[in-house]
């Protein structure tokens, strides 16, 4: 996550050593797969990864990467010709691409990580020095089963984002025989059915969910920077500077989010770019006071006082000893904000206000179907479903990050 | 207790002038100016520049900023172009639509939320509280506006369909022959409209609600006290209801202001779908017509609301936690 600091060294709370054979590094647990594979079991693993996973009596790891595996080696072979066709186009079409090298990626990082698993880190001898504070989360982390389940939604999304030009049947924009594909209820070839126009609904949604995705993961990213700058400085320097700040901060959060965005982007073009600047800046409030908090406190430890000591400036001081150390807490509102972000944007768009059609996102989808309820329900029921699992996933997932990264929930 | 109250609420004073800031610099930094509706070639440049005139925008900036703070907090909130007209008018009625749905959602939240928690912490674990944990995860996820949808779409659309015993309307406060009701009539009638508007409105909010009363009853119901309760011979009612839950309703009171300013965005949405006519929808439709002034004069009301609903919050917190007070 982040290379080692002296400020971690000399932190007095660090996480209490674990008792031997516990859960210290080699404890069975960590190290499953401790015996040196044979060749025969390295050719297995290289032809159908987490085979030998599975042997060895690790399910979970074994049957996703095998399932991941045999997944995404059926999609290959199925849009082959899709992935010929992005070659052999006249203007290479960007996403197309993109899924044609993730989708590589994707094989070569399931294929090599099993053997690196079983071949490499298998042979090597355990670990000696103690464990870093995210070492200790990642363990804790790992036993959680919801998070897993959160994360592992979180990583296909992600995957189904990159890869939606191979996976998706349809153009999400073609709009065919308009009188005899509208309004199709969902079936083998309209998996959730078709839209006013004729779309394909299950295609649009994928496509949307790059928008929905990217949208939150971009403008969440705006929103902590902001926030950690924000709250550093006034932690910091307190007196006036804090003072004025946190005023401002108040103020900000006087303003029902989802009522200053309208007002800002009606008042110019909503371009998509516009939604996830302002859905940036209008999200760094939280973060701010979590953590000028966290700096309240941390500016005072002897870790500080030391760095003060050597003559550091200021900005070093902040950024790189006092910063690592609040990182915690603002990685799991980060994850927590994403989801609400997602709905956020969603709202947007639903009123008009977010992405424009005909791109397809979640909530201007939803606003579509709002029209045809009655006669195709399927339409508006579908992207709110993809938004609550999407979102649904982030919150597990912070969750579970909360309880891991929290030395003070941790029994 | 009243020292308290006075600094409180000098203390809104700044936030209320720092917000009429915002929202003035945030409409100044908009390209156009409100004259922009009426160009065409068939209005001179002349009438425009006079209209310029008349609206005060030839003054300089810090002269229209000082103007126009002046008129907002003597109440004056100008002209409507949108509706053609006073601001003032068209407000009290909207603001206490609004007022009204949110305090029935408020209900709805606290009182299903809390119950849910109260139930999953007194049978922590079990398979009943892992259900209720699951459905809160779901419920929080959602965005109410779709939940809106699906609500419209069962209780009222398919409702009606299939010919169910009680059907919801799906827009309005009122039914068409609201007028010619008895009065117990009119009172059902706006419940029914109340309903579903309200449970979409809640739902999340409910669902946050339940999570943290679990948290906060857990803690509580370890602590020694309880065991002293239960040792002396309490009913389990008695326990749980008055000696928990006593101790676990403290953090939820600062819940209270956090729910707000959120049940007010959320209205936006739930008020553009059930066609309620409150702020939510004022401001959206303002928006849509290009009438800056109502946008400018709702959303500060909106503001003013949140920022008094933190007050009271606080103060309800101070009336029950006597620390906070001296702090």
């Amino acid at each position: 996550m982040s290379r080692p600091l002296v400020s971690d060294a000399l932190q007095p709370v660090s996480p209490a050593p674990a008792p031997a054979g516990v859960e210290g590094p080699g404890s069975p647990e960590d190290r499953p797969v401790a015996r040196r594979a044979t060749g025969t079991e390295i050719v297995a693993c290289a032809l159908l990864p987490g085979v030998i996973h599975l042997l060895r009596g690790r399910f979970a790891l074994g049957a996703s990467l095998l399932g991941g595996w045999v997944l995404l080696l059926a999609l290959a072979v199925y849009r082959w010709d899709r992935i010929i066709g992005v070659f052999t186009a006249r203007v290479l079409p960007i996403d197309g691409l993109v899924a044609v090298i993730t989708l590589a990626a994707l094989l070569l990082l399931i294929c090599g990580g099993a053997l690196y698993d079983i071949a490499v880190r298998a042979a090597r001898p355990p670990r000696l020095k103690g464990d870093s504070q995210w070492a200790v989360a990642f363990r804790h982390f790992r036993r959680n089963r919801m998070a897993i389940a959160g994360l592992a939604v979180m990583v296909v999304l992600y995957a189904i984002t990159l890869l939606t030009p191979l996976i998706a049947p349809f153009d999400p924009a073609a709009q065919g025989d308009i009188v005899a594909t509208r309004y199709l209820s969902p079936s083998f070839q309209h998996l959730m059915g078709t839209d006013r126009f004729g779309r394909d609904v299950f295609s649009r949604v994928l496509y949307g969910a790059r928008i929905s995705l990217s949208i939150g993961f971009i403008a969440v990213g705006i929103g902590v920077t902001l926030g950690t700058m924000i709250g550093a400085v006034a932690g910091y320097f307190g007196g006036l500077v804090d003072s004025a700040l946190m005023r401002f901060t108040d103020m900000m959060l006087s303003f029902p989010r989802l009522v200053l965005l309208i007002v800002v982007i009606a008042l110019f073009e909503p371009t998509i770019y516009l939604v996830v600047v302002v859905l940036g800046l209008t999200g760094w409030m939280a973060v701010a006071r979590i953590v000028r908090g966290e700096v309240l406190s941390l500016r005072e430890r002897e870790f500080v006082q030391a760095a003060r000591a050597l003559g550091m400036s200021d900005s070093r001081i902040i950024w790189r000893h006092i910063v690592p150390n609040t990182l915690a807490p603002v990685i799991v509102y980060a994850t927590l904000g994403i989801g609400n972000t997602i709905l956020i944007e969603a709202g947007l768009s639903f009123l008009g206000l977010g992405v424009q059609l005909p791109t397809p996102s979640w909530g201007n989808m939803i606003s579509e179907g709002k029209d045809a309820l009655i006669t195709a329900w399927w339409i508006a029921t579908f992207p709110g479903l993809a938004i609550v699992l999407t979102v649904i996933a982030f919150n597990l997932l912070g969750d579970g990050l909360r309880d891991a990264l929290d030395p003070r929930l941790r029994t | 207790m009243a020292r308290y109250l006075v600094r409180r609420l000098l203390g809104a004073v700044p936030l209320i002038l720092g917000i009429l800031t915002l929202i003035f610099f945030i409409m100044h930094l908009a390209p156009g100016d409100p004259t922009v509706r009426y160009f065409n070639p068939n209005v001179s440049p002349e009438v425009i520049e006079q209209m310029r005139r008349n609206l005060g925008l030839d003054q300089p900036i810090y002269v229209q900023y000082f103007r126009w703070m002046g008129s907002f907090l003597t109440g004056n909130f100008g002209y409507s172009f949108g509706q053609m007209r006073p601001i003032s008018e068209i407000l009290p009625q909207v603001m206490w639509n609004t007022i009204q749905l949110t305090l029935v959602s408020l209900v709805i939240i606290f009182v299903v939320g809390m119950l849910i928690g109260i139930v999953q912490a007194v049978r922590q674990y079990s398979v009943g509280d892992n259900v209720l944990t699951f459905l809160a995860l779901f419920f929080y996820s959602m965005p109410g506006f779709w939940f809106a949808l699906m609500l419209i779409l069962i209780f009222s659309l398919k409702a009606s369909e299939w010919g169910w015993p009680i059907q919801f309307p799906a827009s309005q406060m009122t039914s068409v022959d609201y007028e010619f009701l008895s009065t117990w009539g009119k009172i059902q009638d706006r419940i029914m409209h109340l309903i579903l508007p309200a449970t979409a409105l809640g739902i999340g909010s409910a669902a946050g609600v339940a999570r943290y009363m679990r948290g906060s009853m857990l803690e509580v119901i370890r602590q020694d006290y309880i065991r002293t309760a239960r040792a002396k011979g309490l009913s389990e009612r008695k326990v749980v209801f008055k000696h928990a839950l006593r101790n676990a309703l403290l953090p939820i009171i600062t819940l209270l202001g956090l729910t707000l300013p959120f049940l007010f965005g959320g209205a936006v949405l739930i008020e553009t779908i059930f066609a309620w006519p409150g702020m939510g929808r004022l401001v959206v439709d303002a928006i849509y017509q290009r009438d800056y002034p109502l946008v400018m004069a709702t959303s500060f009301i909106i503001a003013v609301m949140v920022i008094l609903s933190n007050l009271v919050a606080d103060v309800l917190y101070a009336v029950a936690d006597p620390r906070i007070r001296t702090g």
